[in-house]
């Protein structure tokens, strides 16, 4: 077959562009791995693979601490944030518009519209003007509701979005066909919504596993996650432990986007 | 024409409104609340060990643009933290301008794939957009440090004696935030690119246009809302970067973002950090006043 | 004839759109209609004269404004869908994509808590029934149209409604599919014995499935009657034009049974006015073309066109009107006819009517 003369849609460089793209992107965080398996102390300096960065790593209770914080954390965020957001997508997307719906919708996506620095020293001064004032502190608790703010609106995101793509006769076929509204959502709405509800959780738990600036401005001590846990290492001598746990960041990252895309792909 | 569309029940104001309570709820205690209370603290006086004095004072914002002289009692207008902010601005706009020209090419270039290819290209992009964003910026400083990579190797195949000094620079923090805000521009473009309509494309062809018109009077026309939405993305948190700043820009405090931490941290001035904040939240708003105008106006264009 | 009972009536019927700030729009205006029992009923008319606005308030999705709708007597205008005894074949099928094609089928019985072995019994009836047994097991989204459109009708009818609701089914499908399923649903309703109101905007489709026709414009009912009565006793000029094609002739009354046309002659014409200029209404196929000489109307050919089974012959009358004559291709003097040729129009007697407006 002949090829065509002119290809519509392709532009001059752009190809080129897109891979440099992608190799900045890649490049730094792939050195960062390559050198979790360095066996020597320097991190730069290659001295033979080894994973020995990584045992060191599970070896150091500190390390288990933050990871079991940070798991605790993440969990009870994922879970609230998405039932809330759960909820509210259903209360807000394809109905009569209510008053204060639009307002309602701004307050949602509040979160993501103020930069994280702004929410941090917000979210200190509230829970220190909390517990100086009313004497309440709810320890680690502190976090969770600060990681829970952010996470709705992560979440509330592809749940809204699959709502939008639902086919609304499906409700009326339900009703139509003897069920009651609580058995019509139990029955088609939320299995269908599922995906939606699956997508929102895997990015709240993202995104609060992943967060480093509220979560560093409004932890107390022996509040450590994860990433804190980092932060604290960078301070001292860098040992390649630190790629070792880098690494494994990464890794879970990219469990959750591979998840997110397959339950996307599924759907269809 | 009238479908037999959805049943009463979903349209009911008090369900809904119930249904939406429990997220509002938690946004309005625990997001919008703390705002005002920064606010509050904005015009009150700092306590010796961080915290606040109950006592009113605008100092918090006076030190913005003035220091009081401590020998003769004038104010004197110190552009310090103006310098500061002018810098985030700056780097700012220099990374979402770096991001777009960079992010355009590559959004275009993935949105014209093969659908099934398409695909890979989103994954690949994905997946730096959702690492920590903690880690990807101490790979930088891994890359740049002068213990790091780049040095070593070029001190090991004998370019240079001693070490390139490229971090804890203003350098070192345009490459950070270029590299962390990147796929913040590729992502929305993306999205907006690969709905377009080829067959628009293929008119212009059809009326003697070449590439690079077809390019600017058709194809960037067109993903307009890509683009602010991308350039916003880039912008706002590019403006207010706190890790970036943090680990690439040492002790410096060369952002607002790190500046404020200072001031929650050692520097032990809530209502100065509280004011700062907010100032910048300020200008986060008049961007987004901007962005709405913008896609507003467009909307009713059809 | 033996006396039917009415399935769903209809009194005074209204629904209101109020929109803020904007005109109150009347998609239903004091409507009543007594459909029967057993009957195949079609409510027929363009989009936006109200007969999907008349479907939801019967089936329950919307609620009348003002006026009564009574099942067998009773008034269920307020009852929400799952308390009428009444279903629906969607326009867009519906089907629930999570299920497969025998769950989607037992899916009502289900809601009313029947037991699993008369569930599993009526879904293979009803699979039987609309022939679709070999893909009980099968997703929905992997069956073509054809089936899902028999899929959804199954599943309407697996809970023995009193009343199966129908809204436009047959729109998504190619012509020969439609063809199809305009015999199998009207052998359905045959079978079953269940009222079937059926919507479409569809004249021909109306004209052969249904016992009986409504016909709708703006929120209002026309004319109810056969498929004939519509058909050949028009009562307003909608209705003539909206069926079928429909030639219009101006004339005076000069006694009863017979007008003078502005065209020419005095013809006979069925109707009940007795004076004034009224309106003829004469349809093609009782037309027939001659000589110049032999026509009751003199006319002049302007455009002819060929359909296959049929000509259509558009011709110029005296006073300038426009009129439309139907002839079988069967051969003869109008097969070599063409535009500007001099002929003669003649109609059928008792064909003529005059229209009520």
């Amino acid at each position: 077959m002949a090829r065509p003369v002119l290809d519509i849609k392709s532009q001059p460089g752009f190809k080129t562009l897109a891979i440099l793209c992608l190799a900045i992107l890649y490049i730094p965080i792939l050195i960062l791995v390559i050198f979790a398996f360095n066996a020597g102390d320097l991190v730069m300096s290659w001295e033979g693979f080894s994973f020995k960065w990584f045992g060191v790593a599970f070896d150091n209770q500190e390390f288990r601490n933050a990871a079991k914080n940070t798991l605790m954390i993440s969990s009870v965020a994922t879970v609230a944030a998405t039932s809330f957001a759960t909820l509210a997508a259903i209360g807000m997307t394809r109905v009569k518009p209510w008053p204060g719906l639009a307002a309602a919708l701004m307050v949602i996506n509040l979160p993501l519209m103020v930069p994280e620095i702004i929410t941090a020293v917000a979210t200190l001064s509230f829970f220190a003007l909390l517990a100086g004032a009313f004497g309440l502190n709810f320890g680690i608790g502190n976090i969770m509701l600060a990681h829970i703010v952010f996470c709705i609106p992560f979440a509330f995101m592809p749940i809204r979005a699959r709502l939008e793509d639902m086919d609304l006769t499906l409700e009326n076929a339900a009703a139509d066909l003897y069920a009651s509204p609580w058995q019509a959502f139990k029955r088609v709405t939320l299995p269908l919504l599922m995906p939606g509800v699956a997508s929102g959780a895997a990015l709240a738990f993202i995104v609060s596993f992943d967060d480093f600036t509220i979560t560093q401005l409004v932890a107390g001590p022996g509040q450590t996650t994860l990433p804190l846990y980092i932060w604290n290492k960078i301070r001292r001598p860098i040992t390649p432990e630190i790629n070792a746990i880098s690494t494994i960041l990464i890794l879970i990252s990219i469990l959750f986007v591979v998840a997110s895309f397959m339950i996307a792909r599924r759907r269809k | 024409m009238a479908e037999l569309a959805s049943t009463a029940d979903h349209n009911n104001a008090k369900r809904n409104r119930w249904l939406s309570a429990p997220a509002l709820i938690s946004i309005v205690i625990f997001g919008i609340l703390p705002l005002l209370v920064i606010l509050v603290y904005s015009f009150l006086r700092p306590a010796n060990y961080g915290g606040v004095v109950w006592k009113f004072s605008t100092e918090a914002y006076s030190s913005f643009l003035f220091q009081r002289d401590i020998f003769d009692d004038t104010l004197q207008f110190t552009p310090d933290y103006l310098i500061i902010y002018a810098r985030s601005i700056g780097f700012a706009v220099f990374t979402t301008l770096v991001c777009l020209l960079l992010g355009f090419p590559t959004a275009y270039f993935m949105a014209t794939r093969p659908p099934e290819q398409r695909n890979w290209w989103v994954l690949l992009i994905t997946i730096p957009f959702w690492s920590n964003l903690l880690v990807r910026t101490l790979a930088i400083m891994f890359i740049i440090r002068d213990e790091g990579l780049i040095n070593h190797i070029l001190i090991w195949a004998g370019f240079i004696d001693k070490p390139i000094v490229m971090l804890y620079t203003n350098f070192s923090i345009m490459l950070g935030l270029l590299y962390s805000f990147l796929p913040f521009m590729v992502l929305p473009l993306y999205s907006s690119l690969e709905k377009m309509d080829f067959r628009l494309v293929e008119a212009g062809f059809d009326l003697y246009a070449n590439k690079r018109a077809v390019l600017w009077r058709i194809i960037i026309p067109l993903a307009k809302p890509g683009i602010i939405a991308g350039c916003l993305l880039v912008f706002i948190p590019a403006l207010g970067a706190y890790v970036t700043p943090l680990i690439l820009g040492g002790g410096l405090h060369l952002m607002i973002g790190d500046l404020i931490a200072q001031q929650f941290g050692s520097g032990r001035n809530w209502p100065q950090g509280s004011a700062l904040a907010l100032i910048l939240m300020a200008g986060v708003l008049i961007s987004l006043f901007f962005y709405v105008r913008n896609t507003t106006g467009k909307m009713h264009h059809g | 004839m033996k006396p039917k009972n009415a399935a769903i009536e209809a009194r005074g019927v209204s629904r209101v759109f109020a929109a803020k700030g904007q005109q109150a729009v009347a998609a239903l205006d004091d409507v009543s209609v007594t459909i029967n029992e057993n009957e195949f009923f079609t409510l027929l008319g363009p989009s936006g004269c109200g007969k999907t606005t008349l479907l939801r308030l019967i089936a329950g999705f919307d609620f009348p404004t003002s006026g009564e709708i009574l099942l067998y007597g009773e008034d269920i205008a307020m009852l929400p869908p799952f308390k009428r005894p009444v279903n629906t074949v969607f326009q867009n099928y519906a089907l629930f994509p999570h299920m497969t094609v025998a769950e989607n089928i037992g899916f009502g019985l289900e809601m009313l808590d029947k037991p699993r072995a008369e569930i599993d019994a009526r879904v293979a009836e009803m699979l039987k029934l609309v022939r679709m047994e070999d893909l009980a097991a099968r997703k929905t989204s992997q069956i073509s149209g054809g089936q899902q459109q028999r899929v959804a009708l199954a599943r309407a009818l697996a809970p023995k409604p009193k009343v199966l609701l129908l809204d436009e089914p047959l729109s998504a499908l190619d012509y020969k599919l439609r063809k199809d399923m305009q015999i199998e649903l009207k052998r359905l309703q045959h079978e079953t014995g269940i009222t079937f109101i059926f919507v479409t905007h569809d004249q021909e489709e109306a004209l052969t499935m249904s016992d009986r026709i409504a016909v709708m414009s703006k929120g209002h009912i026309l004319q109810v009657g056969s498929p004939h009565q519509i058909y050949d006793e028009p009562s307003v000029r909608f209705v003539a034009n909206f069926i079928g094609e429909t030639n219009f002739l101006n004339g005076t009354v000069t006694k009863k049974g017979r007008v003078k046309l502005t065209a020419g002659p005095e013809i006979e014409a069925a109707g009940s006015a007795s004076t004034g200029t009224v309106t003829v209404v004469v349809r093609p196929e009782h037309a027939s073309l001659t000589t110049a000489a032999k026509g009751q109307l003199k006319a002049v050919v302007s455009n002819v066109v060929y359909f296959g089974t049929d000509t259509h012959f558009h011709v110029t009358l005296a006073d300038g009107a426009g009129f439309m004559v139907r002839q079988q291709n069967s051969g003869g003097l109008a097969a070599s006819l063409k535009p500007g040729d001099k002929v003669g129009v003649m109609i059928a007697p008792g064909t003529a009517r005059i229209l009520r407006d």
